[in-house]
């Protein structure tokens, strides 16, 4: 009778001790089971942190948090695609399975990235409504029920880094603040109250590292997770501007 | 200082590379195609450009002020740029990468362009068709020029294409697809345009 050998699963990790350090590779081998995903071989070797060689080394720094992708948090470029662990299944992924930070961003340790810049963008081009005032200001106009499902698709960016990784315009030479910002503004802008400080949002990506600096590579909308039209969006806003910057040069209007 | 230029720049830059210096392109391919019908055909064509009042300032505000613009904000455009073809070899990425390489090369094919026949004419040389036929005598020549072509052609197709994204003209996936389909007859309509005008001289 046969032995039955095993079935192990094989990853390799850059790793990189501090943010300035120089990145290494590390080799784990694991007992396959049913259902992994990189999430849970990663909590594996977080609990026996033994290379192939048998070196003791320490548990891999990584991000996680909903498990479900919607947070974003756990986004890291596994087999060269940038995109989230917890629904990278091992039974779909071909092995070795290689294990990278997305480089795009400072890494903290090992997988961990800060996303902050992302975060900062979503700030530069007021990503928000801004309703808050001293009294009530009462309901907002109504915004049509087809238009509030299409709006919907655009709010399910999750800041996630992916499209930032996969774009070629956002590197250490040029400050794009990339697609996912761009999106958002489109979102706020269609929406009836956020409507009202459209020109503020399209301004601002107006300014230096701002929309212009897409060169139409087009990997954001082939990577995005959540399948967000980002590139659809960067047009329309190609558009918007157009008529913003005839707007803003002849002053036709203030809004 | 120089704060908030690049919109404006990168603006002026696409629109540049359609008019003037796309429709110059265009111009400058239909007169090359005269000598399909024979060099006097050729000639009188070359001899009709010659007499464009104030032909300087037409050549410096048509063509040199706004090539010399693209070329150099180009260059900077092309090399802030981190290609990853290895990691995603999409269409439009690799358009994206062919769009900066065929810029360069088409900048390095007009300096030589540039200083074989304008800048010869300029210190005497008569522009004929004798002086192409003698330029295309070397067969090292011939292959330059059908790279130089093919690159300046494809990059006013492709950049025809993106010149209409970045003005908000192909907004949805569908009309961005047709418009795909469209810069690709122009671009191969004018490279046999371009190449029946070079085998021509030879």
């Amino acid at each position: 009778m046969a032995e039955t050998k095993t079935k192990t699963v094989r990853f390799e990790i850059s790793r990189q001790d501090t943010p300035d350090s120089a990145p290494y590779t590390e080799t784990f081998e694991l007992e396959y089971r049913p259902n992994m995903n990189v999430i849970s071989a990663l909590m594996e070797i977080r609990r026996n942190p033994v290379t192939v060689d048998g070196k003791t080394t320490t548990p891999i720094a990584w991000d996680m948090n909903c498990l479900e992708e919607v947070c974003g948090a756990c986004s890291m470029v596994i087999n060269g695609k940038p995109r989230q662990s917890c629904t990278a299944l091992i039974d779909q992924l071909e092995q070795p399975i290689r294990l990278s930070p997305m480089r795009t961003f400072p890494v903290v340790r090992d997988l961990q990235v800060d996303r902050s810049r992302m975060f900062d963008s979503l700030k530069k081009v007021k990503a928000w409504i801004p309703i808050d005032g001293t009294y009530n200001l009462g309901p907002g106009p109504r915004m049509p029920e087809k238009k509030r499902q299409w709006a919907y698709e655009l709010s399910k960016c999750m800041t996630c880094g992916v499209c930032l990784e996969a774009c070629p315009n956002v590197n250490s030479s040029s400050d794009f603040i990339g697609p996912s910002a761009l999106s958002q503004v489109r979102l706020f802008n269609a929406h009836p109250t956020g409507e009202m400080n459209r020109s503020d949002r399209l301004n601002a990506i107006m300014g230096d590292g701002g929309l212009a600096n897409c060169g139409n590579s087009q990997n954001c909308v082939q990577s995005c997770p959540k399948g967000i039209p980002l590139t659809t969006s960067i047009a329309a806003l190609n558009r918007d501007t157009t008529l913003q910057s005839f707007r803003n040069f002849f002053g036709s209007d203030q809004v | 200082m120089a704060q908030n230029r690049e919109f404006g720049n990168r603006r002026l830059h696409s629109l540049l590379g359609v008019v003037p210096i796309g429709l110059f392109l265009i111009f400058h391919l239909t007169v090359n195609y005269m000598a399909t019908k024979g060099a006097d055909t050729f000639n009188a064509a070359v001899h009709l450009i010659e007499f464009t009042p104030i032909k300087i300032v037409v050549e410096f505000v048509v063509i040199y002020l706004p090539l010399i613009f693209h070329a150099v904000y180009g260059i900077y455009i092309a090399f802030t740029a981190k290609n990853n073809l290895g990691r995603f070899s999409f269409f439009r990425n690799w358009m994206f990468f062919l769009q900066r390489a065929s810029g360069i090369i088409t900048l390095i094919f007009l300096i030589w362009h540039v200083y074989t026949t304008r800048i010869q004419a300029a210190l005497g040389a008569e522009v004929n068709f004798d002086m192409m036929a003698t330029i295309f005598s070397s067969p090292f020549m011939i292959a330059f020029y059908i790279v130089g072509l093919i690159s300046t052609v494809f990059h006013f197709a492709n950049g025809l294409w993106s010149f209409s994204v970045s003005w908000g003209l192909t907004v949805s996936p569908k009309s961005q697809k047709v418009m795909t389909y469209i810069t690709l007859v122009i671009f191969l309509v004018l490279s046999y345009i371009g190449l029946r005008a070079i085998f021509a001289f030879v």
